[in-house]
């Protein structure tokens, strides 16, 4: 097969004989290098395979449960998956390179759009890693504000998954009632912020407007109708034995491998590694928030699901902790050159219509540096790596996918399981296409 | 001080590092020593590596570099993680526009296998040693690496195979 005869050229998978050693390892999943612990012995993989049973398939970029456009190679010995290559790109859509193109101010209209079902993370990530840059110390008010939108945006963006992986697994009810409870939190989203997505709600200096009035009582209704209903889902997937058969012991993981792949989020925690930033590395203010990392202990489908589940209970803890705890005073920084002063003021101060003016044309300066901002999306580790020249544009802004590097561990679950189990173990990895491909 | 912070601190000590408030290594290694370091650092505790990529310094040469850092237009930097002493360190090594190679972590950290190539991609950093260095993002017959700073935007237009000639 020559690279001129199909359309992805050296994206493609290919025949073993013409796959070099080190590209084949990686295919099959032989990732650890590490000095100690368990590892993939590589005389155990069979380079020399010379098989013709086996048969190279595609599967995507459109099909209905790779969660967007993925596209897999995969390799097949019957109904065993033997190799797997993940092919990207389909959505890429240059937003690092926009980014260099806005200013720090349009910048948060640009990053939100990137991991699509948490929008509002990505644009936490963007402006802590300006604020950093700029040294600008937030009122406790938009730190509040800020956690407590994160947060319901986990709820949210879980929700999403437990639903497209019922979907996956063939449990349609789950589908359903995913995105039931799922827009619930949106329409609080939609109230706060104008938006149910792409919200630009955070943006540097604190966030776009105050919360809305009877804030309380939606949270309130919220969190008891989503805690109510997470019950339920036990119910219908935990204690179920279709479901169980399903998941457990499918996609299995080691934490050492999970480390070498530099995997994160609920994927490294689901295989018994306590980390998670908020706790470990703290940012805001979860420090003062009391909550339990969920952990598993397989590394397995099912512990990926607990995990999740769990994550919403734990959640709704803080949202709990967050609107008992909310500081009154101002929802931004009252600093003129950072966010734009009041609407009436303008009617009335020539200062602050020149204000204004420049922080809507020109956008703020910001000092020279670099940084590298991470926080826990509801994926993993979404880093900002931001590098400014003084201007009002950011000279490189650089975004750490969590989906974009979990994908790697694709080849490994996927080795050995069935076709069948292909479906479901894309859909516990919980990619978000927009921010593999960004 | 903790552990690793001092550890971290005796991993190649001739190395320039500058002052970082918010982490608590910034290296500048030579790109020859690049790949040693990296290692060592993981020896001493750093299990991954959490993010890699590449700056264009075309037009903002002058950024504070240590004495003895010969600035260059490219830079990889990479984002070290330690979950059991909970820091993390930075390394940022130059590399020169007329030869724009350098080690390739994969044999460190597996990870990194998909940000390299993303790097590559976007940038044209050559890491020697990479198992599969193709294009990640862009289609495979794409002409130039779309984040360096010569890569004007909308300066050609848009490629896709099977189209009929510009548009």
């Amino acid at each position: 097969m020559s690279t001129s005869e199909t359309s992805e050229g050296a994206q493609e998978l290919f025949d073993r004989r013409t796959t070099g050693a080190g590209e084949l390892r990686r295919e099959v999943g032989a990732v650890l290098r590490l000095p100690e612990g368990n590892f993939v012995n590589p005389d155990d993989i069979d380079i020399e395979r010379r098989d013709d049973d086996t048969m190279i398939i595609n599967m995507g970029p459109q099909h209905p449960s790779t969660h967007g456009v993925l596209r897999l190679m995969l390799e097949l010995d019957g109904e065993t998956v033997l190799r797997t290559k993940p092919v990207i790109g389909y959505l890429h859509t240059g937003m690092e390179k926009t980014g260099e193109e806005l200013t720090y101010v349009q910048g948060t209209t640009n990053v939100t759009r990137m991991d699509y079902l948490s929008p509002l993370t990505n644009e936490l990530v963007f402006s802590m890693a300006t604020e950093q840059l700029l040294g600008v110390e937030l009122p406790p008010r938009a730190v509040w504000i800020r956690m407590l939108m994160a947060e319901l945006q986990r709820v949210s963006s879980h929700l999403m998954w437990m639903a497209t992986n019922g979907m996956d697994l063939g449990s349609t009810s789950m589908m359903i009632y995913g995105f039931r409870e799922r827009e619930m939190v949106l329409s609080f989203f939609e109230k706060t912020t104008g938006l149910r997505m792409n919200n630009n709600y955070i943006r540097p200096g604190g966030v776009a407007a105050d919360l809305p009035d009877g804030w309380r009582d939606d949270i309130a209704i919220i969190c008891d109708t989503v805690l109510a209903r997470s019950f339920e889902y036990d119910e219908l997937l935990t204690g179920q034995p279709i479901f169980r058969d399903r998941t457990e012991a499918v996609g299995n993981l080691s934490a050492e491998e999970a480390l070498a792949l530099s995997v994160t989020g609920p994927i490294l925690r689901s295989t018994g590694v306590p980390w998670d930033l908020r706790r470990t590395m703290p940012y805001l203010d979860y420090d003062k928030l009391d909550f339990d990392v969920i952990v598993g202990t397989y590394g397995d489908n099912f512990d990926r699901y607990s995990v999740r589940l769990n994550e919403i209970r734990e959640s709704i803890k803080m949202i709990r902790q967050i609107a008992d705890g909310m500081p009154p005073g101002d929802y931004r920084v009252q600093d003129r050159k950072v966010t734009p002063p009041p609407r009436a003021r303008i009617d009335e101060s020539m200062e602050a219509l020149i204000h204004h003016f420049k922080i809507f044309t020109e956008g703020f300066r910001v000092p020279e540096g670099e940084v590298y901002v991470a926080i826990e999306s509801p994926r993993g580790e979404l880093g900002c790596y931001m590098v400014s020249d003084g201007t009002s544009k950011p000279y490189r802004m650089h975004i750490r996918g969590p989906s974009f590097v979990n994908l790697q561990a694709l080849p490994l679950l996927l080795r050995g399981g069935l076709m069948a189990d292909a479906v479901a173990v894309i859909s516990s990895v919980d990619p978000v296409m927009g921010e593999v491909d960004r | 001080m903790s552990d690793a912070g001092a550890s971290a601190l005796a991993v190649l000590p001739e190395v320039p590092r500058l002052p970082d408030r918010s982490i608590s290594q910034l290296a500048f290694p030579h790109r020859e020593r690049y790949h040693e370091m990296v290692a060592a650092f993981r020896d001493v505790g750093f299990e991954t590596c959490a993010d890699l990529c590449a700056v264009d310094y075309l037009t903002h040469p002058g950024r504070s570099l240590p004495d003895g850092v010969k600035a260059e237009r490219f830079e990889v930097v990479v984002n070290l993680l330690s979950l059991s002493q909970r820091v993390r360190v930075r390394v940022r090594v130059q590399v020169p526009e007329g030869d724009p190679v350098v080690a390739s972590l994969f044999d460190v950290y597996s990870g990194t296998e998909a940000m390299e190539r993303e790097a590559f991609d976007m940038m044209g950093i050559i890491f020697a040693g990479h198992p599969d260095l193709t294009r990640i993002l862009m289609p495979d017959d794409w002409e130039g690496h779309p984040l360096r700073k010569d890569y004007g935007v909308g300066r050609v237009p848009v490629q896709f195979k099977e189209a009929p000639g510009p548009r």
